[in-house]
């Protein structure tokens, strides 16, 4: 593996073989007081943030600096982007200093594979650092789709076979891409709910089936994924209101009642209480809401461990 | 890749070839676990009433089901079990920078931790001792036990740091070319050591997993 750009790129062994190694890197360091490996001492990781992030920036660090690799943070602002450089040469400037690995988050769809693909054209060394999308635009977000599988394989005990729901804003979620094409991969049976207006163009090819009645769906799935309604990309009238996106694709204690017993409720973050989730449905034992959290760290270094522990990859 | 693997005995095809000299056969292994089992108590004092002071943490892949079975038979000879445990060093490996990412096996410390405890490591094949080596540091990061000892069932000399095995099953001369392979039922179908002449170092899977010990 030499980039991680999409999770279209993983075939069932790779994508396995990264879960495999999260679970493993998990028990290394469960119950130890020191959360330190020793395997990228000396490697040079770079996030640069073009938008901003919580949990992603900071558990891409966590699993850097567990890793012993030196981690830094470049967010937009503050930085020579807001003086107007461009993309490719901030990414040149990054290489020419030193990074191994740059995790980038950018607006724009594809800002990685370009990052990617420009990376051994202007690099020193003939090969450039390994890229990771840590979510462009409205395209990609790999590590969540790993993280959100790992967490499902954990609760449900596989993933192969499962019904996994994908509820809301699937036009604006590179959560929802990255999450159907892997777990189409793994074996799932994935089901997007949304309403009509929130469904993007050619959904009819991707992986999946669509249903538009978030309650008829319910009692079939193992596992449901909320999507946050994204109204910083909202540039018109997706729905009436904020009231009627509740109840027509909000999960309400009501409609938790409806999932089987042993379905886990999964939420990407950030959540909007009270829009797509409700208080006590997040808050529930049975939203796995942090452990897709803590499972981010475990998979990150797995992703990390894989693109820059080995010997460097020709690029073929 | 400058250096000559030690088989781990995954490929079918290599195994019971005509290049394969047989160091150890079935009987002798059982054999041999048996002799080790009575060292470890013999030399460790081992007392029944004390059994969770001693840990056995078996190196993957083979030094695993050896440690699982070391332990049974201390049991089995002392009356009561050690802790027994695995500990995969692969992310403490001072060559991973030289070959593509290694998969990684899984680790397991028994539950009362290794602080104080006399920690026995347990792998197949004793080589350079880079392994081992690895598996110290790692062990550093679990805990401090009161001492580390090792167990080996093949020592094949070759040293690349100063380190030796306080229990071997046999001590076997080779020469760099050639591998030692162990196969253990639990993993391979069969008991059986084997010595395998240079020359089929490159054939498939020999190095998928192994790794200069």
């Amino acid at each position: 593996m030499r980039h991680l750009l999409s999770t279209g790129d993983l075939d069932a062994a790779t994508a396995n073989l990264l879960l495999d190694t999260a679970d493993r890197l998990k028990q290394a360091l469960l119950g130890r007081e020191v959360h330190k490996l020793p395997t990228l001492r000396g490697r040079t990781i770079v996030s640069l943030f073009y938008e901003d992030s919580t949990r992603t920036r900071v558990s891409f660090e966590i699993a850097g600096k567990w890793m012993s690799a030196d981690t830094i943070n470049v967010s937009a602002k503050g930085s020579s982007v807001s003086k107007g450089e461009s993309l490719r040469d901030t990414a040149a400037t990054l290489a020419a200093a030193g990074a191994d690995c740059v995790i980038i988050r950018h607006p724009a769809s594809g800002a990685p594979h370009r990052l990617a693909a420009w990376g051994d054209r202007d690099s020193l060394e003939g090969h450039g650092p390994a890229v990771v999308n840590a979510g462009d635009g409205t395209h990609e977000h790999p590590t969540q789709a790993l993280l959100d599988a790992a967490t499902l394989r954990d609760r449900l005990g596989s993933i192969a076979g499962k019904r996994i729901g994908i509820v809301g804003d699937v036009t604006h979620s590179r959560v929802a891409r990255s999450n159907v094409l892997l777990l189409a991969t793994l074996g799932a049976e994935v089901v997007l709910v949304a309403p009509p207006t929130l469904l993007p163009v050619g959904v009819a090819d991707w992986p999946c089936r669509v249903g538009l009645h978030l309650d008829a769906e319910l009692p079939g799935l193992d596992a449901v994924m909320m999507l946050r309604v994204q109204a910083e990309r909202m540039h018109g009238g997706f729905f009436p209101s904020a009231r009627e996106y509740a109840i027509g694709y909000g999960l309400s204690e009501r409609r938790l009642a409806l999932l089987p017993e042993h379905a886990v409720v999964l939420h990407p973050g950030p959540m909007v209480r009270g829009m797509e989730i409700s208080p006590a449905v997040a808050d529930s034992p049975r939203a796995a809401i942090l452990a897709q959290v803590r499972n981010g760290v475990h998979v990150r270094m797995a992703v990390l461990y894989h693109l820059l522990a080995g010997a460097p990859e020709v690029q073929g | 890749m400058a250096s000559p693997r030690r088989a781990r005995g995954d490929e079918p095809a290599g195994a019971g070839s005509d290049r394969d000299t047989e160091l150890l056969t079935e009987s002798d292994v059982a054999r041999t676990i048996a002799r080790i089992a009575h060292q470890i108590i013999e030399k460790t004092a081992y007392e029944p009433a004390q059994a969770d002071q001693v840990v056995l943490l078996g190196l993957p892949t083979r030094g695993a089901p050896l440690a699982r079975r070391l332990g049974a038979a201390i049991a089995e000879f002392a009356g009561a079990a050690p802790g027994v445990g695995t500990l995969d060093a692969t992310l403490y490996r001072d060559d991973l920078r030289r070959r593509p990412a290694r998969s990684l096996e899984p680790t397991s410390i028994p539950g009362g931790g290794l602080d104080d405890k006399l920690v026995i490591l347990v792998d197949d094949v004793l080589f350079s001792g880079r392994t081992v080596r690895a598996a110290l540091d790692a062990l550093r990061d679990h805990g401090r036990p009161r001492a580390v000892q090792l167990a080996v069932l093949v020592d094949r000399g070759h040293r690349e740091l100063p380190i030796r095995a306080d229990y071997v099953g046999k001590n076997v001369p080779t020469a760099r070319a050639e591998q030692v392979a162990v196969l253990l039922s639990e993993i391979d179908g069969r008991d059986v050591v084997l010595l395998r002449r240079a020359g089929e170092e490159n054939h498939p899977g020999a190095g998928a997993t192994g790794g200069p010990e």
